[in-house]
């Protein structure tokens, strides 16, 4: 009878352990970071990148992401929090290699809260794209900042299927905003890019790490 | 042993002192300052509404925690006392059961007459669907606003005004307002908590609630539905602004949005944007 209630009071033990294991680690699993890179002026720069699907050998190979990449467009790294300094002007580097959805609400096919007003497609000053050409937003709620990102033509040479999308064709978007006081902000996306999720709002748009994240500001 | 303690008439009297004492403390110190406080016609009305019930329900409170009270109190277990002792069995009391049913069912029918007056004397600052049954204001002089919710933000037109829609919120002072308020996705809900407007965002539905402004003021926009993943963020806020100063402000976002006011679909109440689903 004693060994019995041992084996239970152990049993239940290990359960207890397993669980708070799982949870512990689910809650602490934080996103990579990356910080900011030094610019002129007291500026900082960010080398971001989207693509279609994440990297083969991540956890959700076909859903379609953010990464943080270099001016060179290599050294992909899976990371949707982005640190950068309060009151300063941050420079966004943005390399697009998915091709369009299109926006649900046309409000966001113009910049808006960048520094200027507008951004630069490819080298070219604009303040808005037609809708239906988006294929990403980058977006700040709080801070006002929203900045649509046209997708690669579908009949692109070179088009990419998972990242690292080094190679494959791509549209540069470029613009700056100025962050205020510290404080952590989320970013997202505006258009429906879930494939295969009803409206395209599921998955990648409700997981952090994908189509959304954070801005740190410090 | 006969108890003639008059029990009854001392708790009565108990309960009519402390009931004047407490519901007089509530109704002219508390509710004055309740939620959501008297920024608006609307917002005020809903003071008057928690006033009175918290007027009603003071009294009603205090009966039932005083009678508690003194039976734990005065009809206790002694030491001496013989546990196994019953008081005498209760076979009903017909002044009691009539007292308790007439004053019972007044207070529910006069609640339920004042709820439903209160909400169709101004709508209360809630979404009356796409058919309000109170309409607030003269409709010409009434400035449309149009709530479009989606995930995990809100953004608003002026029809009135060319239709241009933009991320911030504001509606002059001492105006009638009838906001429209849907979504483009998921359910979510509009409410901008002092000025008592809180109406829910349904897809394809045309929510309509007034707001009758008084003086300038700020008020916050949150997201009242769990909405997804970003439901805890969708937050902004907004202002009341005197005539004059919403005039150039109009001016202004009709200015900077002009480049993309010409790619919105036109003014509808709902919208069932595409894509639906994304092709990839």
């Amino acid at each position: 009878m004693k060994q019995r209630a041992l084996a239970v009071t152990i049993g239940l033990t290990a359960v207890v352990v397993v669980i708070g294991l799982y949870i512990g680690l689910y809650l602490t699993a934080q996103p990579g970071s990356a910080t900011a890179s030094p610019s002129a002026g007291g500026a900082v720069q960010l080398y971001l990148a989207t693509v279609p699907a994440a990297a083969t050998n991540d956890p959700h190979p076909t859903w379609v992401s953010y990464y943080v990449t270099n001016s060179q467009r290599q050294d992909w790294q899976h990371k949707t929090t982005f640190v950068v300094p309060a009151n300063t002007t941050v420079h966004v580097t943005l390399f697009q290699y998915d091709s369009a959805t299109g926006l649900r609400n046309e409000f966001f096919s113009q910049a808006i809260g960048t520094t200027g007003g507008g951004f630069t497609l490819n080298g070219k000053a604009v303040r808005a794209i037609p809708p239906a050409n988006a294929s990403h937003v980058f977006a700040i709620p709080a801070l006002g900042v929203s900045v649509p990102l046209a997708g690669v033509a579908g009949n692109a040479k070179n088009p990419c299927s998972n990242a690292p999308c080094t190679g494959a064709d791509y549209n540069t978007i470029t613009f700056s905003f100025r962050t205020g006081a510290k404080g952590l902000f989320r970013w997202q996306c505006f258009v429906p890019c879930g494939a295969g999720y009803v409206q395209g709002f599921g998955g990648p748009m409700q997981t952090v790490g994908y189509m959304d994240g954070f801005i740190k500001v410090v | 042993m006969q108890d003639n303690t008059p029990h009854f008439r001392r708790l009565a009297l108990l309960w009519v002192v402390s009931s004047i004492v407490l519901t007089a403390i509530v109704v002219f110190v508390l509710a004055p300052g309740m939620p959501p406080g008297n920024g608006t016609v609307q917002a005020s009305g809903q003071v008057v509404d928690n006033t009175v019930l918290l007027g009603l329900s003071t009294p009603v409170a205090l009966g039932v925690l005083l009678c508690l009270g003194y039976c734990l109190i005065v009809f206790r277990e002694r030491p001496g006392d013989d546990p196994h002792l019953e008081g005498p069995a209760i076979r009903g009391n017909s002044s009691i059961q009539m007292w308790w049913l007439v004053v019972t069912t007044t207070l529910v029918l006069f609640l339920a007459a004042f709820g439903s007056i209160e909400l169709l004397k101004d709508g209360a600052g809630g979404g009356q669907g796409p058919n309000p049954l109170s309409v607030v204001g003269n409709p010409k002089s009434t400035l449309q606003v149009q709530v479009i919710a989606q995930q995990w933000q809100f953004t608003y037109r002026y029809p009135q005004y060319g239709g241009f829609e933009t991320n911030k919120l504001e509606i002059p002072a001492n105006t009638t307002v009838e906001f429209h308020v849907t979504s483009l996705d998921v359910i979510h809900s509009f409410w901008a908590y002092q000025l008592g407007v809180k109406a829910d965002a349904n897809p394809g539905q045309d929510n309509i609630a007034y707001v009758q402004t008084k003086a300038p003021m700020n008020f916050a926009v949150h997201c009242a539905e769990l909405c997804g993943v970003w439901h805890g963020y969708m937050f902004d806020s907004g202002k009341v602004v005197p005539k004059t100063e919403f005039a150039s402000w109009v001016t202004q976002q009709r200015k900077y949005f002009s480049p993309e006011t010409h790619l919105l679909t036109p003014y509808r109440h709902t919208y069932f944007p595409a894509p639906q689903r994304r092709g990839g």
